[in-house]
């Protein structure tokens, strides 16, 4: 999948993967982060 | 969100931490909310959406970063289950 050039929505969640972790990686591969959010359930 | 932006420009990147989230926010975001109990009921965005432990996220990233950020927390996740969920969503028809 080549993110490249694309805009990334990151859900990350507490008790997955946080929405800072998903936005760094897709930043690395060359997208752009337009929406960043951790939701926490508990 | 989704609408300021054309739809095949946009990847929605989910972190949830099992099958049944990762299905509920896939749906939520290709086909509308299916508990009808938010913003986006009836409301199918369409969108591409992935899970950043399946393998075809997991390759695009660089080794150092993935591993610095997701390795870890893979490790206690069931990405198999995970990316089943995520792919059956995203391949099915609307």
């Amino acid at each position: 999948m080549d993110m490249q050039g694309k805009k990334v929505i990151a859900l990350g969640e507490r008790d997955g993967i946080q929405g800072t972790a998903l936005a760094e990686c897709a930043k690395s591969a060359g997208a752009e982060v337009v929406l960043e959010m951790t939701h926490c359930f508990v | 969100m989704a609408e300021r932006f054309q739809r095949d420009e946009l990847i929605v990147l989910l972190g949830t931490p099992n099958a049944e989230s990762s299905r509920l926010y896939a749906l939520t975001v290709k086909a509308g909310d299916p508990s009808w109990a938010g913003a986006l009921a009836g409301t199918a965005l369409g969108l591409a959406v992935y899970h950043i432990t399946e393998p075809e996220v997991k390759t695009s990233i660089p080794v150092a970063i993935y591993d610095e950020h997701v390795s870890l927390m893979s490790m206690v996740l069931d990405v198999d289950d995970i990316a089943t969920a995520v792919r059956e969503v995203r391949e099915a028809q609307l």
